[in-house]
């Protein structure tokens, strides 16, 4: 077995661990290629059938592109998939491009806090209905309290301490220091009643084990990634005040691993496209702590 | 040609070093994003400290207020050979859980000594731990060389009373080097500040580690993750999902499964998205469907009934390190769990408790604390299938589980079923039992022979 078969081996263990340890599990889906990988590595699990829904936490900033290509998957894989959003903020328009907050209290109210309140099931939630091709109130309100999370190692110093099997506080607190130990494929998977876990089954991939395993499998990622024909692409995707395409050529999957392995992105982080990482020291690490994904 | 992967843990007393070496190498082999040792500079001399390497991987906040690593991290880093993950462990004793969760990762290890201070507890306990964990593969490095004026001497005598210890717990390093991370002495060239040493230059020494031998000839195991039937599934058939632990598997093979007792034959290997795949090997995920839709435990251990059988026995012995804060007990009862399989599991005896930091020093108390390791006898309330820990790796390692939290780790190394204390049975009772199976035989009464 190559590397990238034997991190995609590990990625499905995990998956099939978190699926028979925990009820009420679902899976972040960012529409990005991390989060498209590991939807992809959920149908290798289960053959075919992913049997936790999807969330999907819209902002309403998000690149418009962005949705679409949502939509599609949703539809030709016929995934169950929740949307949730911090109605209250965006109605108010609290939000950094009205002028009305930072960076950072935007992610905060517009994708932490919408995020917590959407898995709680405080807050309203849609699902998209597959028989009226369009989305509807879910009546369903429980709590998902086991999350798949398509994290890397790989993206910045606080992602690179995460466990495969990482518990949450009431309040999504994560205490660095005092994690379960994962040893010889042994998880801790047994909690107290009501307590958050968050599954990261992409811990050992990097930026480039993504690209080459999206190359081999074939897997549709959106154009957002390509040179359209201006001279740029998005490196990573999020809201479109915030992120900002890069300057390259890549036109294809291939052009982009080759510009990953000994172009001029060989040695600069992928989230340097991220404008609120470099708000202040810690940042991204204050906001994970938050529950910031 | 994709380049192989390969997981080394970085361990040793705490201030050793180890997060110096690891940011010194990033730099010295180049693998640091652009722009990051600048910011670190930078951030340094707003804040006027002096800058050092181990800043580069104390993104974290605690950490860096309190100059000790927390957790282990996973750096990424290549060298003309390959690619490795470097997991940076704690060396402080509090975190002793966390390096086991790095050490365990890997398939190498490099192990700090810093060389002005010598020997520390730590030094003595991580390798310790490190062969328990099953780490065949130690390089020891002798760090902060630069501090002792790069004299043999120091490198000698720390190489000897270190080699003498780990004799004493049956391991041996596969390299002593001496080096200086801050200097970047020895890393990625030898330094003549070393003349006398004639080994190879830490890079060298990592790149010359061997990946762990294939499984593919082992008899086959396969822990069941789950059997699936999904409704309006297109693949109709109950699939029974879980990855290759050791050997091969062929469609028309006879599987056996454990503790269920069940037998039937593959009928195909199931992958997403491809088909006509009739066999997989160690180490994939794979689904199987079989003849006969059988009802298995969706845990269940599969083997090969052609294929020398797992034990299944509900007494074993075993190696056992301890992390729990509250001491193991005999004749307390826990869950075990091996593979995917949990079971509840007593501790039957004591047998010897080895004091990590020591040399190897065996007590009788008949407790285990925190960070100590001892060989215990166990008594499982059911028969659990297994292997030896030389026979199969990953069918005799286990975890022990108190409550909700993993509070240990362990080996089997013995099965003890046959090895009970046989029962005393008085002349009366044998002269009864022998007279019942002469004139009653349709009672179809046991010898006492059988039973005991």
């Amino acid at each position: 077995m190559d590397n990238l078969e034997k991190i995609e081996a590990q990625s499905i263990y995990i998956l099939r661990e978190a699926y028979r340890s925990f009820d009420n599990l679902a899976m972040l889906w960012s529409i990005g290629k991390d989060s498209t990988v590991l939807l992809w590595l959920a149908q290798k699990a289960f053959l075919g059938h992913v049997p936790f829904p999807l969330v999907h936490i819209d902002t309403s900033f998000k690149i418009p592109e962005m949705i679409e290509y949502r939509d599609n998957l949703v539809k030709k894989f016929h995934l169950s998939l929740i949307v949730g959003q911090n109605k209250a903020a965006l109605k108010n328009k609290e939000t950094f491009p009205e002028g009305n907050a930072t960076r950072l209290q935007c992610c905060k109210k517009l994708k932490s806090e919408a995020l917590n309140k959407c898995l709680s099931g405080e807050w309203e939630r849609l699902r998209f209905d597959h028989i009226t091709d369009q989305f509807v109130i879910d009546e369903d309100r429980k709590a998902y309290t086991g999350v798949i999370v398509g994290v890397r190692a790989d993206e910045e110093g606080s992602r690179s301490k995460e466990r495969y099997f990482s518990p949450r506080d009431k309040n999504a607190d994560w205490d660095v220091g005092d994690q379960p130990p994962e040893f010889w494929n042994q998880f801790k998977t047994d909690f107290e009643p009501n307590t958050h876990i968050r599954i990261h089954p992409l811990l050992d991939w990097t930026e480039l084990n993504i690209w080459e395993y999206i190359e081999r499998e074939k897997i549709p990622v959106t154009n957002l990634y390509f040179d359209n024909g201006n001279g740029k692409r998005y490196r990573s995707l999020g809201c479109f005040p915030c992120t900002h395409a890069v300057e390259s050529h890549s036109r294809n999957v291939t052009e982009i691993i080759t510009e990953l392995k000994s172009g001029k992105f060989a040695n600069i982080a992928e989230r340097s496209g991220r404008a609120q990482d470099s708000e202040g020291g810690g940042t991204l690490e204050t906001l994970r702590r938050e529950g910031y994904m | 040609m994709m380049k192989e992967r390969m997981n080394i843990v970085i361990v040793g007393h705490v201030d050793h070093g180890k997060s110096t070496l690891v940011g010194r190498l990033l730099v010295d082999t180049e693998s640091l994003p652009k722009g990051k040792l600048e910011f670190v500079k930078e951030q340094c001399a707003k804040n006027s400290k002096p800058f050092e390497y181990a800043f580069l991987l104390d993104a974290l906040v605690d950490e860096q207020s309190q100059g000790i690593t927390i957790d282990t991290a996973r750096i990424f880093f290549e060298s003309s050979q390959r690619e490795y993950i470097i997991i940076d462990a704690p060396g402080h004793i509090e975190f002793l859980k966390n390096m086991i969760s790095g050490a365990a990762r890997a398939e190498a290890a490099l192990l700090l000594i810093d060389a002005d201070e010598g020997i520390a507890e730590n030094s003595k306990r991580h390798a310790y731990m490190l062969s328990l964990l099953g780490i065949k593969q130690i390089a020891v490095v002798v760090n902060k060389m630069d501090l002792v004026d790069y004299n043999q001497n120091v490198f000698n005598k720390i190489k000897l009373e270190y080699t003498k210890y780990l004799k004493s717990i049956s391991i041996e390093a596969t390299h002593f080097i001496p080096v200086s991370a801050r200097e970047g002495i020895n890393l990625i060239d030898i330094s003549q500040l070393t003349n006398w040493y004639e080994g190879a230059s830490l890079l060298e020494i990592i790149d010359s580690f061997t990946k762990e031998k294939s499984m593919d000839e082992k008899p086959l195991r396969i822990y069941l993750q789950g059997v699936y039937k999904f409704d309006g599934h297109k693949n109709k058939k109950r699939i029974y999902a879980g990855s290759i632990n050791s050997g091969k598997i062929n469609v028309g093979d006879k599987v056996g499964f454990l503790p269920s007792g069940k037998s039937s034959i593959v009928n195909s290997v199931e992958v997403y998205n491809k088909s006509g795949i009739t066999s997989a090997k160690t180490g994939q995920a794979i689904g199987l469907t079989l003849e006969e839709e059988i009802y298995v435990n969706e845990t269940d251990l599969v083997y090969k009934l052609n294929e020398s059988k797992p034990s299944f026995s509900d007494r074993v012995l075993a190696n056992i390190f301890w992390m729990g804060n509250d001491p193991l007990r005999s004749g307390k009862s826990y869950k075990l769990k091996i593979g995917t399989q949990k079971f509840d599991v007593m501790i039957e005896e004591i047998q010897n408790v080895l004091h990590t930091a020591d040399q190897g020093e065996i007590d009788s108390n008949k407790l285990v604390n925190k960070h100590e390791a001892a060989k215990c006898v166990l008594k499982l309330r059911n028969r659990i299938p297994f292997d030896l820990v030389e026979q199969n790796v990953h069918t005799s390692r286990f975890v022990i589980i108190d409550k909700y939290d993993i509070v240990g780790g362990g080996m089997i190394i013995k099965n003890m079923e046959d090895s009970k204390p046989k029962h005393a049975y008085s002349d009366f009772e044998i002269e009864l039992n022998q007279l019942i199976r002469k004139h009653f035989p349709h009672w179809e009464a046991k010898s006492l022979e059988e039973i005991i």
